[in-house]
């Protein structure tokens, strides 16, 4: 790298942050200023109000929350497995990458309409279940009756489609360690287990963390996902805003939402940057 | 000579020892590998189960979709379900729309966003941490849900309901992903060949053309089709922004709790399978675009 005229990488950075002020930043205070105006535009709490006295907001926070605290943990089991396999190096390491990277690509909607047709009164579950003699007629499970099956319906398709995401961010972290350190275990007897709880887990520290975020993020968002599976019968935060937005035309309460949203997703991220603390020389 | 007797008999025992241990650390060694390839086989049976299941129910015959209980290999192909989708009303516009919003979006954020790329890349400058710094944290923002005041604003500028609306939230989605990996893409191509271009008498932009972009151009290439992806699968945005200026998640959402089972299993093959051309198409870049991104 080397200095040449000094004004060069401001000129080339104007653009993009030209594009974020307006489309980034300033929505950001806008979903806030809006939330704090009533429909006559004047300054008031009402939308947080009517927001917080909504029937359905308090269950669209637990169910967003339950859903976090269960997919996470999942996922995270999943993709250090999937991530494991892909770097023992098999036969064909290709392909089973590409594999488990299908569903980056797949959205949410696909992957809702998808496990859709597997738990449907007349999918795909039941009729496996009813073939191998478990069940004698097809079981409901996606029915406002059964919000515990809504929910697992939910997990799965979600652990389903994101898991790609953290796998790939793992791998790339597994990479990054030395084989010295895992010969290293090797040579002083360690197990399995101990490489992975004691050499590799603390190693890709910064992996984890931004997967932790970044899949935190996401299901905050989770939305089509939620739609295709349970229509009505199970809603989260990110519908209740389009709804709100949508259906009672009044983008106050959808803002407030909005914000809502925000202020969880960042308190949330402080939360892992806490509890996952990646040291100074690690972040390189 | 029984001293030296009992040393060799130490010494075969001992080899004795070693060569057990040895088979039965091969022993483990093969027994692991086993292991691994049979974790390897269910991980990947998980992730095709679903896709192989959403594949024969799309391109079976109506009666079969409805049918029960299922069969798990497929007795007749019908691509029935699918014209049925593909010709429904809006489908057809919206797909469109969904084609012209993620080139629009591929554009934008390629021509705002590679520039800083390059530049967070090749110079060291103040102010290049604190950038780098935003530019990272913008993922610790739900971006999408930003579309409900957007909402409000594009409904003054007067592009609420359009492609426009959608390629711009997409933009801003999409951003903070082109500039990292475009950085770098942009590290990888050796700094020596854009200075002796230099040297040579091209000018600054000459030597980006002729000599940066065409090394850079493979990883831009997969970039691009990241960023596609990612506006082609995008709902919660498309759905907020539009009325009938629908893209194909949206048209599929908006109408999904009214229509009939198989058409949303062929609307969700029909989304879901160009996905499985793309991560065929970046399979290489997939741990380089992901791997540096998420440091």
């Amino acid at each position: 790298m080397k200095r040449r005229l000094s004004w060069t990488p401001y000129i080339l950075l104007v653009p993009s942050l030209a594009y974020l002020a307006v489309f980034f930043a300033v929505p950001m205070f806008q979903a806030f200023g809006l939330a704090f105006q009533n429909v006559d535009n004047e300054w008031s709490l009402d939308s947080w109000r009517t927001m917080f006295n909504d029937a359905a907001f308090t269950d669209a926070l637990l169910t967003t929350l339950i859903l976090i605290v269960v997919i996470i943990p999942v996922q995270f089991v999943l993709a250090m497995g999937m991530a494991l396999v892909i770097n023992a190096k098999l036969k064909f390491s290709g392909l089973w990458l590409y594999i488990y990277a299908v569903p980056l690509g797949i959205s949410d909607l696909a992957a809702g309409i998808i496990w859709y047709a597997v738990f449907t009164q007349q999918g795909w579950l039941n009729s496996v279940l009813e073939q191998l003699g478990f069940i004698d007629r097809p079981f409901i499970f996606l029915s406002y009756e059964n919000q515990g099956w809504l929910i697992f319906a939910i997990v799965l398709a979600e652990a389903w489609r994101a898991t790609s995401i953290i796998m790939v961010i793992l791998v790339a972290g597994l990479q990054g360690i030395p084989r010295d350190y895992l010969e290293a275990a090797d040579v002083f007897g360690a197990t399995f287990w101990q490489k992975v709880t004691r050499v590799i887990l603390p190693l890709i520290r910064p992996s984890l963390q931004v997967a932790l975020i970044l899949r935190t993020i996401l299901a905050f968002q989770a939305f089509a996902v939620v739609i295709a599976l349970a229509g009505q019968t199970i809603t989260v935060l990110s519908a209740e805003g389009y709804r709100w937005y949508q259906d009672y035309r009044d983008p106050h309460v959808a803002a407030a939402y909005a914000a809502l949203i925000l202020i969880l997703s960042i308190v949330s991220t402080l939360l892992f940057l806490w509890l996952v603390p990646v040291r100074q020389e690690q972040t390189l | 000579m029984s001293e030296a007797k009992g040393v060799e008999l130490d010494q075969s025992i001992d080899s004795t020892e070693s060569m057990a241990e040895r088979r039965a650390r091969q022993r483990r060694r093969v027994l692991g590998r086993v292991a691994l390839y049979g974790m390897a086989v269910l991980f990947a049976a998980w992730v095709l189960a679903p896709i192989y299941l959403i594949t024969i129910t799309a391109f079976s015959p109506r009666e079969i979709v409805r049918e029960y209980p299922k069969h798990l290999i497929p007795r007749e192909f019908s691509a029935d379900s699918m014209s049925f989708f593909v010709n429904s009303e809006g489908v057809y516009g919206s797909l469109w729309n969904s084609v012209l919003v993620a080139v629009i979006t591929l554009v934008l954020s390629t021509l705002l966003g590679a520039p800083a790329g390059y530049a967070l890349a090749r110079y060291v400058f103040k102010g290049r941490d604190p950038y780098r710094l935003v530019i990272l944290s913008t993922r610790a923002f739900p971006i999408v849900i930003l579309s409900i005041p957007l909402a409000v604003t594009f409904i003054n500028w007067g592009i609420y309901d359009s492609i426009w609306a959608v390629a711009f939230m997409h933009t801003a989605l999409a951003m903070p992903f082109t500039i990292l990996i475009t950085s770098s893409i942009f590290v990888s191509v050796p700094h020596d060949l854009e200075e002796a271009a230099l040297t040579l008498g091209c000018t600054p932009l000459q030597a980006f053309i002729r000599v940066v972009m065409p090394l850079a151009l493979p990883g831009l290439a997969a970039a691009s089709i990241f960023t596609f992806v990612l506006s082609w699968n995008e709902v919660f945005a498309a759905v907020i922004l539009t009325l009938q200026e629908r893209t194909l998640p949206a048209q599929v959402l908006s109408v999904l709790t009214q229509s009939p089972p198989h058409f949303r299993f062929a609307a969700a093959w029909f989304l879901m399978a160009p996905s499985l051309v793309f991560i065929f198409l970046i399979r290489r870049y997939l741990l380089g675009l992901w791997g540096r991104v998420s440091r």
